[in-house]
């Protein structure tokens, strides 16, 4: 994406000059307008980098599979998860995405890549990859959809291959809490529980987003504990480069999520989208430089810990707040 | 309540005391999908109650429900029992807290009387995505609601009488025969939910296995209204029953910042100087909650006539 678009439409994230963990939850759908232009009016966000991140999907899955896992009672909630994102999909782009009901059949058409699919529902050998890996080739978004039962939250299925720093393969089954094990403060402090309250009494159709952010070396929307040997050498340059050097290298990560609850199915839909900004083309916007770099330098050490910006920290600190 | 503006397009006796009004948009256009076992809650005149929804739950066009005539009753269903084709109708949208459990290897229904609305998408639903159902309907022998429907989706599966000790009989046998981690599903007049639960128990059913409609309290309640004190600019705000306090402030000009308006994030926290909080929140500890001394105005309201608030 050409830089300009790209700083028009990022969703920065941070809200004040400190920052600690919250229960940020906001209804979906309502544009933000920042210093620089507007995001969220979309619940799917297709921008300039569509077919690239879905290029970088397909061969990341290709030399992964396991990036993508369903538990075997959750298949009805991923037909769910596909019809409702095509529905979306093509109601927010019907010039060029379509879904049609033809003869028992549904027919998907899609123009920006050039995707044409005729499939019933329910049978999962019609698409490529399957309902969930099928929805992965046509939205930007990593997918986790949550199953609710004994008044919990189940993460059983999902595809995602831009993770930050955690493992689909590994949290597949596992409940809410259980997920968030390694994230600090949350427990104690009361915030995922209110989250999951909150989340258990979402009704059918019910939609709201929240943001989470961090810093990553490298421009790589994988930064998945898998991939960890090609991202580790960014890291370990990160760490000793100062100035332009850092400014070009250190991006700041943001994820845009929804917490969609579907209604046919009554599953959870996570819907994950990653945006990259380098801090460079960041300090471009001084409102958001200083502010970031405010963020940055009250930090607790346990959260920048988690977060994995410890390395360069204080460099990006010293790059944001300098002179 | 945020309703569905919706028309009867539909209204038939199934049964003798058993009335199916099917709903639809006036344009026609879809419906909020929904999971089985969704209610919904309808507005009858004076009343509102709750409804179990016996449609399919994706992509509705049409919301199906079956009332049945209570005549000692508070007179919601009469009312329904008289609503015609083309009749408005205003319903909430679809809530669900009687889902199936898809880790379950068998569900086994049990439904009495009117009790089998409820099953009915639960039925759908099984023999759309094949999974493991049976169904134990207990039914008065003039009364058999929609059995021709059940007849047809479940053939051998389903079993029902009107008789109170085969009935007994086959709850009993159906309930030793189960392979665990079978999910049991009771939907019916209290005496019978009793008696399948305590049979379930009985015999051994851990209670997570178990679950019965119980139709949730309907959408929080409008409150009472009163009056919001801004200390510091001297004003008074009048906040009526059924509006919040935040929209309230927002609509005098008083800037309060939100997110979610759920009472969850915390962002709308405000200082109480005089008065009661009544908390409706999710976000405050017990410690704020006995203190009274700042409420969440998204959704919290005043216990006493006047609250006066740091603003
Ligand atoms: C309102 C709901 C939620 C809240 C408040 C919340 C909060 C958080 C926070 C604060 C973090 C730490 C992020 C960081 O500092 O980088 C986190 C991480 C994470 N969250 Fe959530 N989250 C929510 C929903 C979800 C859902 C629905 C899922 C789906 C499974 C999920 C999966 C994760 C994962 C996988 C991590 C990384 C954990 C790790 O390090 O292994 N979150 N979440
Ligand atoms: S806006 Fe979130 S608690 Fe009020």
């Amino acid at each position: 994406m050409n830089p300009e678009s790209r700083l028009a439409r990022f969703p920065f994230p941070l809200r004040a000059d400190t920052y600690r963990y919250s229960t940020n939850i906001e209804p979906a759908r309502v544009p933000v307008r920042t210093e620089t232009g507007e995001w969220g009016g979309v619940l799917l966000d297709v921008d300039d980098d569509y077919a690239a991140d879905l290029a970088e999907r397909k061969r990341i899955l290709k030399a992964d599979p396991g990036r993508l896992q369903v538990l075997p009672h959750v298949r009805p909630a991923c037909w769910d998860a596909l019809l409702t994102c095509l529905r979306e999909l093509a109601a927010q782009r019907p010039d060029e995405l379509s879904l049609r009901c033809e003869g028992g059949e549904l027919a998907w058409r899609n123009d920006l890549l050039g995707v044409c699919a005729r499939f019933r529902e329910g049978d999962d050998d019609a698409l490529p990859g399957g309902p969930l890996g099928f929805l992965g080739s046509q939205i930007q978004d990593d997918i986790v959809l949550l199953d609710q039962r004994e008044g919990a939250l189940w993460a059983d299925a999902g595809l995602v291959t831009f993770a930050s720093g955690w493992s689909l393969r590994f949290d597949v089954g596992m409940r809410f809490d259980e997920v968030h094990g390694p994230v600090p403060r949350v427990h104690e402090d009361g915030v995922l529980a209110r989250a999951e309250r909150f989340l258990l009494r979402l009704r059918p159709g019910q939609e709201y987003r929240r943001t989470n952010w961090s810093l990553a070396a490298g421009g790589r929307l994988d930064h998945s504990a898998e991939s960890s040997p090609e991202w580790a050498a960014d890291r370990a340059r990160a760490a000793t480069a100062r100035g332009r050097e850092l400014a070009a290298l250190v991006h700041l990560r943001v994820e845009v999520q929804h917490l969609v609850r579907l209604g046919a199915s009554g599953a959870l839909l996570f819907l994950i989208r990653t945006y990259l900004l380098p801090l460079a083309e960041l300090a471009r916007v001084p409102a958001w430089r200083l502010r970031l770099g405010r963020v940055l330098a009250e930090l607790p050490d346990d959260i920048a810990g988690y977060k994995g910006l410890t390395p360069f920290r204080d460099a990006a600190v010293e790059y944001l707040l300098g002179s | 309540m945020t309703g569905l503006e919706l028309v009867v397009t539909r209204s038939a006796e199934v049964v003798p005391g058993v009335r199916e009004l099917v709903l639809a948009r006036p344009d026609g256009g879809p419906l909020p999908a929904h999971p089985a076992g969704s209610h919904v809650v309808a507005e009858c005149g004076e009343r509102r109650n709750a409804y179990s929804l016996t449609n399919g739950g994706a992509e509705p066009r049409e919301y199906a429900v079956a009332v049945l005539r209570r005549p000692g009753g508070r007179g919601g269903s009469a009312w329904l029992h008289e609503r015609r084709p083309g009749d408005p109708l205003v319903v909430s949208a679809p809530r669900c807290a009687f889902a199936p459990v898809l880790t379950a290897r068998r569900h086994l229904l049990v439904a009495g009387g009117i009790g089998i609305t409820p099953m009915l998408a639960h039925v759908r639903d099984a023999v759309r995505w094949n999974r493991d159902v049976e169904l134990l309907y207990a039914h008065r022998p003039d009364a058999p609601a929609y059995a021709a429907d059940l007849d047809r989706l479940l053939g051998e599966r389903l079993r029902r009488t009107s008789d109170r000790r085969e009935f007994r009989g086959l709850l009993g046998d159906a309930l030793r025969r189960q392979p665990l981690g079978t999910h049991l599903y009771v939907c019916g007049p209290a005496p019978l939910m009793e008696l399948v639960t305590d049979t379930a128990e009985a015999a051994g059913w851990p209670a997570q296995r178990v679950h019965r409609e119980r139709f949730t309290a309907a959408e929080v309640a409008p409150g009472t209204p009163f009056t919001a004190r801004l200390r510091r600019s001297g004003r008074d705000v009048a906040v009526a029953a059924g509006t919040t306090l935040l929209d309230a402030l927002h609509a005098a000009g008083v800037a309060v910042p939100s997110m979610c308006r759920q009472g969850v994030c915390g962002e709308c926290r405000v200082p109480v100087l005089a008065g009661q909080p009544q908390h409706r929140d999710e976000y405050l500890d017990e410690h704020e909650r006995a203190a009274g001394t700042c409420v969440l105005p998204c959704v919290s309201r005043s216990e006493t006539g006047v609250l006066e608030v740091d603003l």
